[in-house]
Protein backbone atom coordinates (compact mmCIF):
# COMPACT_ATOMS: atom_id res chain seq x y z
CA UNK A 1 0.00 0.00 0.00
CA UNK A 2 1.22 3.79 -0.67
CA UNK A 3 2.75 5.37 2.09
CA UNK A 4 4.08 8.94 2.85
CA UNK A 5 6.45 10.29 5.01
CA UNK A 6 5.50 11.08 8.70
CA UNK A 7 7.87 13.45 10.70
CA UNK A 8 7.03 14.00 14.72
CA UNK A 9 8.87 16.30 16.37
CA UNK A 10 8.62 18.14 19.64
CA UNK A 11 10.98 20.88 20.76
CA UNK A 12 12.91 18.89 22.86
CA UNK A 13 13.79 16.24 19.80
CA UNK A 14 12.67 14.11 16.98
CA UNK A 15 10.48 11.47 17.71
CA UNK A 16 9.71 9.58 14.77
CA UNK A 17 10.78 9.87 11.02
CA UNK A 18 9.39 7.10 8.56
CA UNK A 19 7.23 5.91 6.19
CA UNK A 20 3.35 5.13 6.97
CA UNK A 21 0.10 4.23 5.19
CA UNK A 22 -2.02 6.39 7.52
CA UNK A 23 -1.76 9.00 10.49
CA UNK A 24 -5.49 10.17 12.26
CA UNK A 25 -4.52 13.45 13.44
CA UNK A 26 -6.58 15.41 16.60
CA UNK A 27 -7.38 18.38 14.07
CA UNK A 28 -8.90 21.68 16.08
CA UNK A 29 -12.03 21.21 14.13
CA UNK A 30 -12.30 17.46 14.51
CA UNK A 31 -10.77 13.67 13.85
CA UNK A 32 -8.58 13.95 10.54
CA UNK A 33 -7.48 10.83 8.87
CA UNK A 34 -4.81 11.75 6.30
CA UNK A 35 -3.67 9.33 3.92
CA UNK A 36 -1.05 9.42 0.76
CA UNK A 37 -2.00 11.98 -1.41
CA UNK A 38 -3.85 14.56 1.02
CA UNK A 39 -4.25 18.08 -0.09
CA UNK A 40 -1.76 20.06 1.18
CA UNK A 41 -2.84 21.64 4.40
CA UNK A 42 -1.69 23.42 7.57
CA UNK A 43 -4.02 22.66 11.18
CA UNK A 44 -3.66 23.51 14.42
CA UNK A 45 -4.22 20.77 16.47
CA UNK A 46 -5.98 20.39 19.89
CA UNK A 47 -5.32 17.73 22.73
CA UNK A 48 -5.71 14.20 21.54
CA UNK A 49 -4.41 10.99 20.34
CA UNK A 50 -2.75 10.75 17.05
CA UNK A 51 -2.48 7.01 15.71
CA UNK A 52 -0.30 5.76 12.99
CA UNK A 53 -1.32 3.05 11.14
CA UNK A 54 1.41 0.62 9.22
CA UNK A 55 0.57 -2.77 7.28
CA UNK A 56 -2.90 -2.46 8.01
CA UNK A 57 -2.70 -2.20 11.68
CA UNK A 58 -2.99 0.68 14.11
CA UNK A 59 1.08 0.65 15.16
CA UNK A 60 1.76 4.10 17.66
CA UNK A 61 -0.54 5.47 19.64
CA UNK A 62 0.72 8.80 20.64
CA UNK A 63 -1.08 11.64 22.81
CA UNK A 64 -0.17 15.43 22.38
CA UNK A 65 -0.93 18.41 24.01
CA UNK A 66 -1.37 20.13 21.39
CA UNK A 67 0.35 21.56 18.36
CA UNK A 68 0.69 21.89 14.60
CA UNK A 69 1.16 19.96 11.40
CA UNK A 70 1.62 20.76 7.86
CA UNK A 71 0.62 18.08 5.06
CA UNK A 72 1.23 17.77 1.99
CA UNK A 73 0.95 14.68 -0.87
CA UNK A 74 4.02 13.02 0.28
CA UNK A 75 5.36 14.52 3.66
CA UNK A 76 3.28 15.14 7.26
CA UNK A 77 5.36 16.98 9.86
CA UNK A 78 3.68 17.41 13.31
CA UNK A 79 5.15 19.73 15.64
CA UNK A 80 3.47 18.73 18.73
CA UNK A 81 3.91 20.62 22.30
CA UNK A 82 4.11 17.65 24.35
CA UNK A 83 4.05 13.87 22.93
CA UNK A 84 3.25 11.00 24.86
CA UNK A 85 3.02 7.22 24.19
CA UNK A 86 -0.53 6.34 25.17
CA UNK A 87 0.97 3.46 26.83
CA UNK A 88 2.63 5.62 29.42
CA UNK A 89 -0.07 7.90 30.26
CA UNK A 90 -0.77 7.85 33.73
CA UNK A 91 -4.42 8.60 35.35
CA UNK A 92 -3.45 10.19 38.56
CA UNK A 93 -1.05 12.47 36.48
CA UNK A 94 -4.38 13.40 34.16
CA UNK A 95 -6.82 13.89 36.81
CA UNK A 96 -3.83 16.50 38.69
CA UNK A 97 -4.12 18.04 35.48
CA UNK A 98 -7.52 18.28 34.85
CA UNK A 99 -7.69 19.70 38.73
CA UNK A 100 -5.12 21.91 37.89
CA UNK A 101 -6.93 23.41 34.24
CA UNK A 102 -10.45 23.88 35.92
CA UNK A 103 -8.75 25.79 38.52
CA UNK A 104 -7.23 28.08 35.92
CA UNK A 105 -9.95 28.49 34.15
CA UNK A 106 -12.08 29.81 36.87
CA UNK A 107 -9.59 32.13 37.53
CA UNK A 108 -9.87 33.16 33.72
CA UNK A 109 -13.45 33.58 33.99
CA UNK A 110 -13.07 37.38 34.22
CA UNK A 111 -9.92 38.13 31.65
CA UNK A 112 -9.95 39.18 28.66
CA UNK A 113 -11.83 35.69 26.42
CA UNK A 114 -8.59 34.86 24.71
CA UNK A 115 -7.40 33.83 28.13
CA UNK A 116 -10.57 31.96 28.93
CA UNK A 117 -10.55 30.23 25.75
CA UNK A 118 -6.84 29.17 26.25
CA UNK A 119 -7.59 27.85 29.42
CA UNK A 120 -10.53 26.22 28.38
CA UNK A 121 -8.34 24.38 25.71
CA UNK A 122 -6.08 23.03 28.52
CA UNK A 123 -9.03 21.47 30.13
CA UNK A 124 -10.48 20.11 27.03
CA UNK A 125 -6.39 18.65 26.66
CA UNK A 126 -6.28 17.64 29.69
CA UNK A 127 -9.83 15.63 29.66
CA UNK A 128 -8.40 13.68 26.26
CA UNK A 129 -5.77 12.67 28.37
CA UNK A 130 -7.76 11.08 30.69
CA UNK A 131 -9.61 9.38 27.92
CA UNK A 132 -6.62 8.24 26.24
CA UNK A 133 -5.18 6.76 29.68
CA UNK A 134 -8.16 4.88 30.63
CA UNK A 135 -8.44 3.56 27.34
CA UNK A 136 -5.24 2.31 27.45
CA UNK B 1 63.49 33.62 50.61
CA UNK B 2 60.71 31.29 51.28
CA UNK B 3 62.50 28.20 53.76
CA UNK B 4 61.61 24.91 52.37
CA UNK B 5 58.85 24.33 54.37
CA UNK B 6 56.69 27.21 52.41
CA UNK B 7 58.00 25.77 48.92
CA UNK B 8 56.77 22.38 49.79
CA UNK B 9 53.43 24.07 51.10
CA UNK B 10 52.91 25.55 48.32
CA UNK B 11 54.05 22.88 45.60
CA UNK B 12 51.04 20.80 47.40
CA UNK B 13 48.69 23.48 47.42
CA UNK B 14 49.31 24.19 43.28
CA UNK B 15 49.29 20.08 43.15
CA UNK B 16 45.69 19.71 44.33
CA UNK B 17 44.32 23.12 42.26
CA UNK B 18 45.15 21.23 39.73
CA UNK B 19 43.66 18.49 40.21
CA UNK B 20 40.75 20.18 40.98
CA UNK B 21 40.65 22.07 37.66
CA UNK B 22 41.39 18.56 35.46
CA UNK B 23 38.14 17.02 36.95
CA UNK B 24 36.54 19.75 36.27
CA UNK B 25 37.81 20.14 32.33
CA UNK B 26 36.96 16.59 32.67
CA UNK B 27 33.12 16.81 33.62
CA UNK B 28 32.75 19.77 31.69
CA UNK B 29 33.78 17.64 28.69
CA UNK B 30 30.97 15.15 29.34
CA UNK B 31 28.56 17.91 29.76
CA UNK B 32 29.37 19.82 26.86
CA UNK B 33 28.55 16.76 24.81
CA UNK B 34 25.44 16.08 26.30
CA UNK B 35 24.32 19.54 26.16
CA UNK B 36 25.94 19.17 22.20
CA UNK B 37 23.68 16.72 21.69
CA UNK B 38 20.70 17.87 23.39
CA UNK B 39 20.77 21.27 20.91
CA UNK B 40 21.63 19.59 18.08
CA UNK B 41 18.36 17.06 18.67
CA UNK B 42 15.96 20.66 18.97
CA UNK B 43 16.63 21.43 15.56
CA UNK B 44 14.74 19.67 13.42
CA UNK B 45 11.18 21.02 15.18
CA UNK B 46 12.49 24.94 14.94
CA UNK B 47 13.56 23.79 11.65
CA UNK B 48 9.89 22.87 10.67
CA UNK B 49 8.63 25.60 12.43
CA UNK B 50 10.80 28.05 10.35
CA UNK B 51 9.18 26.13 7.41
CA UNK B 52 5.71 26.43 8.32
CA UNK B 53 5.82 29.85 9.93
CA UNK B 54 7.58 31.31 6.25
CA UNK B 55 4.50 29.88 4.09
CA UNK B 56 1.97 31.30 7.05
CA UNK B 57 4.06 34.45 6.91
CA UNK B 58 3.39 34.85 3.48
CA UNK B 59 -0.52 34.48 3.47
CA UNK B 60 -0.85 37.06 6.18
CA UNK B 61 1.60 39.21 5.61
CA UNK B 62 0.87 42.97 4.34
CA UNK B 63 -2.76 42.39 6.19
CA UNK B 64 -3.69 46.01 8.39
CA UNK B 65 -4.58 43.79 11.44
CA UNK B 66 -1.72 40.88 11.32
CA UNK B 67 -0.62 40.13 15.09
CA UNK B 68 1.51 41.93 17.55
CA UNK B 69 4.05 39.30 17.89
CA UNK B 70 4.73 39.62 14.19
CA UNK B 71 4.98 43.12 13.32
CA UNK B 72 5.83 44.93 16.62
CA UNK B 73 3.77 47.85 18.25
CA UNK B 74 4.89 49.75 14.88
CA UNK B 75 6.50 51.99 17.73
CA UNK B 76 10.49 52.09 18.47
CA UNK B 77 11.01 54.17 21.61
CA UNK B 78 10.84 51.10 24.29
CA UNK B 79 13.28 48.69 24.05
CA UNK B 80 13.59 45.20 25.93
CA UNK B 81 16.49 43.19 26.03
CA UNK B 82 16.67 39.51 26.70
CA UNK B 83 19.88 38.68 28.08
CA UNK B 84 20.68 34.88 28.52
CA UNK B 85 24.36 33.68 30.17
CA UNK B 86 25.05 30.72 31.94
CA UNK B 87 24.22 30.54 35.84
CA UNK B 88 27.92 29.63 37.13
CA UNK B 89 31.06 31.13 36.95
CA UNK B 90 34.65 29.11 36.24
CA UNK B 91 33.97 30.08 32.65
CA UNK B 92 36.13 31.74 31.49
CA UNK B 93 35.06 35.29 29.94
CA UNK B 94 31.93 33.40 28.76
CA UNK B 95 29.78 35.42 31.13
CA UNK B 96 31.88 38.62 31.23
CA UNK B 97 31.47 39.22 27.51
CA UNK B 98 27.79 38.83 26.66
CA UNK B 99 27.52 40.83 29.79
CA UNK B 100 29.56 43.49 28.63
CA UNK B 101 28.04 43.18 25.16
CA UNK B 102 24.92 43.85 26.47
CA UNK B 103 26.27 46.90 28.64
CA UNK B 104 27.62 48.31 25.53
CA UNK B 105 23.96 48.06 23.66
CA UNK B 106 22.47 49.54 26.73
CA UNK B 107 24.65 52.36 26.86
CA UNK B 108 24.17 52.95 22.69
CA UNK B 109 20.40 52.57 22.98
CA UNK B 110 20.09 55.02 25.70
CA UNK B 111 22.30 57.38 24.11
CA UNK B 112 19.78 57.74 20.91
CA UNK B 113 17.25 58.10 23.71
CA UNK B 114 15.01 55.51 24.08
CA UNK B 115 14.15 53.23 27.21
CA UNK B 116 15.44 50.14 27.63
CA UNK B 117 13.93 47.37 29.88
CA UNK B 118 16.45 44.17 31.27
CA UNK B 119 15.14 41.14 31.40
CA UNK B 120 18.17 38.91 32.42
CA UNK B 121 18.07 34.96 31.87
CA UNK B 122 20.94 33.44 34.19
CA UNK B 123 22.06 34.22 37.23
CA UNK B 124 25.74 35.49 36.01
CA UNK B 125 23.81 38.41 33.36
CA UNK B 126 21.29 39.67 36.35
CA UNK B 127 24.45 39.82 38.91
CA UNK B 128 26.44 40.99 36.49
CA UNK B 129 24.28 43.60 35.22
CA UNK B 130 21.98 44.57 37.98
CA UNK B 131 24.67 47.22 39.65
CA UNK B 132 24.95 49.38 36.87
CA UNK B 133 21.10 49.13 35.64
CA UNK B 134 19.24 47.61 38.32
CA UNK B 135 16.34 50.42 37.37
CA UNK B 136 15.74 49.00 33.99
CA UNK B 137 15.20 45.02 35.19
CA UNK B 138 12.62 44.28 34.54
CA UNK B 139 12.54 40.78 36.19
CA UNK B 140 15.44 38.01 36.29
CA UNK B 141 15.26 33.92 35.43
CA UNK B 142 17.51 31.74 36.80
CA UNK B 143 18.22 27.87 36.30
CA UNK B 144 20.46 27.47 38.50
CA UNK B 145 18.81 24.77 40.76
CA UNK B 146 17.49 22.60 37.64
CA UNK B 147 19.53 19.70 36.29
CA UNK B 148 18.29 20.33 32.39
CA UNK B 149 16.44 23.09 31.27
CA UNK B 150 13.90 21.80 29.41
CA UNK B 151 11.56 23.41 26.83
CA UNK B 152 8.60 24.09 29.18
CA UNK B 153 10.85 26.78 30.88
CA UNK B 154 11.87 28.58 28.31
CA UNK B 155 8.05 28.55 27.07
CA UNK B 156 7.77 30.85 30.43
CA UNK B 157 9.79 32.89 29.72
CA UNK B 158 8.30 33.68 26.21
CA UNK B 159 4.80 33.93 27.98
CA UNK B 160 6.31 36.46 29.92
CA UNK B 161 7.31 38.48 26.55
CA UNK B 162 4.05 38.09 25.15
CA UNK B 163 2.27 38.96 28.10
CA UNK B 164 4.28 41.91 28.33
CA UNK B 165 3.91 42.67 24.95
CA UNK B 166 0.20 42.81 25.14
CA UNK B 167 0.59 45.35 27.88
CA UNK B 168 2.26 47.63 25.38
CA UNK B 169 5.36 47.29 28.05
CA UNK B 170 7.77 47.25 24.80
CA UNK B 171 7.81 48.50 21.16
CA UNK B 172 11.38 45.84 20.61
CA UNK B 173 12.65 43.13 21.87
CA UNK B 174 16.08 41.87 21.10
CA UNK B 175 17.50 38.39 22.19
CA UNK B 176 21.11 38.76 23.35
CA UNK B 177 23.25 35.62 23.86
CA UNK B 178 26.94 33.55 22.91
CA UNK B 179 26.36 32.08 19.78
CA UNK B 180 27.87 28.48 19.80
CA UNK B 181 30.58 28.90 16.94
CA UNK B 182 32.11 25.58 17.80
CA UNK B 183 33.71 24.45 21.74
CA UNK B 184 36.67 26.73 21.57
CA UNK B 185 34.77 30.49 20.29
CA UNK B 186 31.30 31.58 21.15
CA UNK B 187 30.62 35.02 20.04
CA UNK B 188 27.97 37.27 22.09
CA UNK B 189 25.08 38.32 19.68
CA UNK B 190 22.10 39.75 19.33
CA UNK B 191 18.34 38.76 17.37
CA UNK B 192 15.61 40.72 16.96
CA UNK B 193 12.50 38.62 18.57
CA UNK B 194 9.92 41.42 17.79
CA UNK B 195 8.95 42.70 15.55
CA UNK B 196 10.04 39.14 14.10
CA UNK B 197 11.85 39.05 10.75
CA UNK B 198 10.06 36.23 8.62
CA UNK B 199 12.21 33.68 7.27
CA UNK B 200 13.26 34.14 3.93
CA UNK B 201 11.22 32.73 1.58
CA UNK B 202 12.92 31.19 -1.06
CA UNK B 203 13.50 31.54 -4.79
CA UNK B 204 9.56 32.45 -5.61
CA UNK B 205 9.62 29.44 -8.51
CA UNK B 206 10.86 27.00 -5.86
CA UNK B 207 7.82 27.74 -3.22
CA UNK B 208 5.10 28.76 -5.77
CA UNK B 209 3.27 25.21 -6.38
CA UNK B 210 3.77 24.37 -2.33
CA UNK B 211 2.10 27.62 -1.39
CA UNK B 212 -1.22 26.76 -1.86
CA UNK B 213 -2.25 25.23 1.78
CA UNK B 214 -5.30 25.23 3.07
CA UNK B 215 -5.58 26.05 6.73
CA UNK B 216 -7.67 25.00 9.35
CA UNK B 217 -8.63 27.02 11.23
CA UNK B 218 -7.93 30.19 9.56
CA UNK B 219 -4.38 31.86 8.62
CA UNK B 220 -4.11 34.15 11.19
CA UNK B 221 -5.80 32.19 13.89
CA UNK B 222 -3.01 29.37 12.88
CA UNK B 223 -0.59 31.79 13.08
CA UNK B 224 -1.58 33.54 16.78
CA UNK B 225 -1.03 30.16 18.19
CA UNK B 226 2.40 29.76 16.21
CA UNK B 227 3.86 32.95 16.93
CA UNK B 228 3.95 32.82 20.65
CA UNK B 229 5.50 28.89 20.42
CA UNK B 230 8.08 30.03 17.73
CA UNK B 231 9.86 33.08 20.27
CA UNK B 232 9.82 30.31 22.97
CA UNK B 233 11.48 27.66 19.95
CA UNK B 234 14.05 30.46 19.84
CA UNK B 235 14.76 31.49 23.88
CA UNK B 236 14.62 27.61 23.94
CA UNK B 237 17.91 27.62 21.16
CA UNK B 238 19.46 30.63 22.66
CA UNK B 239 19.22 28.66 25.90
CA UNK B 240 20.58 25.72 24.74
CA UNK B 241 23.32 27.33 22.69
CA UNK B 242 24.25 29.03 25.60
CA UNK B 243 24.76 26.38 27.98
CA UNK B 244 26.44 24.16 25.36
CA UNK B 245 28.25 27.18 25.32
CA UNK B 246 28.91 27.93 28.48
CA UNK B 247 30.64 23.89 29.07
CA UNK B 248 32.86 24.56 25.98
CA UNK B 249 33.77 27.68 27.57
CA UNK B 250 34.58 26.30 31.00
CA UNK B 251 36.69 23.10 29.61
CA UNK B 252 38.75 25.64 27.49
CA UNK B 253 39.38 27.75 31.20
CA UNK B 254 39.81 25.05 32.79
CA UNK B 255 42.25 23.19 30.34
CA UNK B 256 44.53 26.43 30.59
CA UNK B 257 44.31 26.64 34.35
CA UNK B 258 44.99 22.95 34.46
CA UNK B 259 48.40 24.00 31.84
CA UNK B 260 49.40 26.86 34.27
CA UNK B 261 49.03 24.95 37.73
CA UNK B 262 51.50 22.29 35.93
CA UNK B 263 54.09 25.54 34.95
CA UNK B 264 53.63 26.32 38.47
CA UNK B 265 54.53 23.57 40.08
CA UNK B 266 57.79 23.34 37.77
CA UNK B 267 58.84 26.82 38.75
CA UNK B 268 57.99 26.34 42.16
CA UNK B 269 59.88 22.94 41.71
CA UNK B 270 62.75 24.40 40.77
CA UNK B 271 62.91 26.87 43.10
CA UNK B 272 62.67 24.28 45.39
CA UNK B 273 66.19 22.15 44.90
CA UNK B 274 67.63 25.31 43.96
CA UNK B 275 67.46 26.53 47.81
CA UNK B 276 67.67 22.97 48.81
CA UNK B 277 71.28 22.77 46.64
CA UNK B 278 72.21 26.42 48.70
CA UNK B 279 71.06 24.75 52.28
CA UNK B 280 73.68 21.99 51.65
CA UNK B 281 76.63 24.06 50.43
CA UNK B 282 76.24 26.32 52.89
CA UNK B 283 76.29 23.42 55.24
CA UNK B 284 79.67 22.27 53.90
CA UNK B 285 81.22 25.41 54.03
CA UNK B 286 80.19 25.82 57.78
CA UNK B 287 81.57 22.47 58.48
CA UNK B 288 84.89 22.63 56.54
CA UNK B 289 85.72 26.11 57.75
CA UNK B 290 85.00 25.13 61.27
CA UNK B 291 87.77 21.83 60.73
CA UNK B 292 90.35 24.59 58.62
CA UNK B 293 90.56 25.98 61.97
CA UNK B 294 90.97 23.77 64.41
Amino acid sequence: MATFQLEFVSPEKLLLSRPVEMAVLPAAEGEMGVLPGHAPMIVALRGGVISVTEDGQVTERLYVAGGFAEVTPTRVTILADEATPVAELSKTDAIERITAAEAALLEAQDLSPEKREAAMNRLLAARAMLDAAQAA
Amino acid sequence: MASLKDLRMRINSVKSTRKITQAMKMVAAAKLRRAQSRAEAARPYAERMERMLGSLGAAVAGQPDAPKLLVGTGGDAVHLLVVVSGDRGLAGAFNTNVGRFARARIRELESHGKTVKVLAVGRKAAVYLRREFGSRFVGDISFAGKKVVGFEDAAEVAAKITEMLEADEFDVCTLIYNRFKNVITQTPSEQQLIPGALPEQEAADATAPQALYEYEPAEDEILAALLPQNLAVQIYRAILETSAGFYGSQMTAMDNATRNAGDMINRLTINYNRTRQANITKELIEIISGAEAV
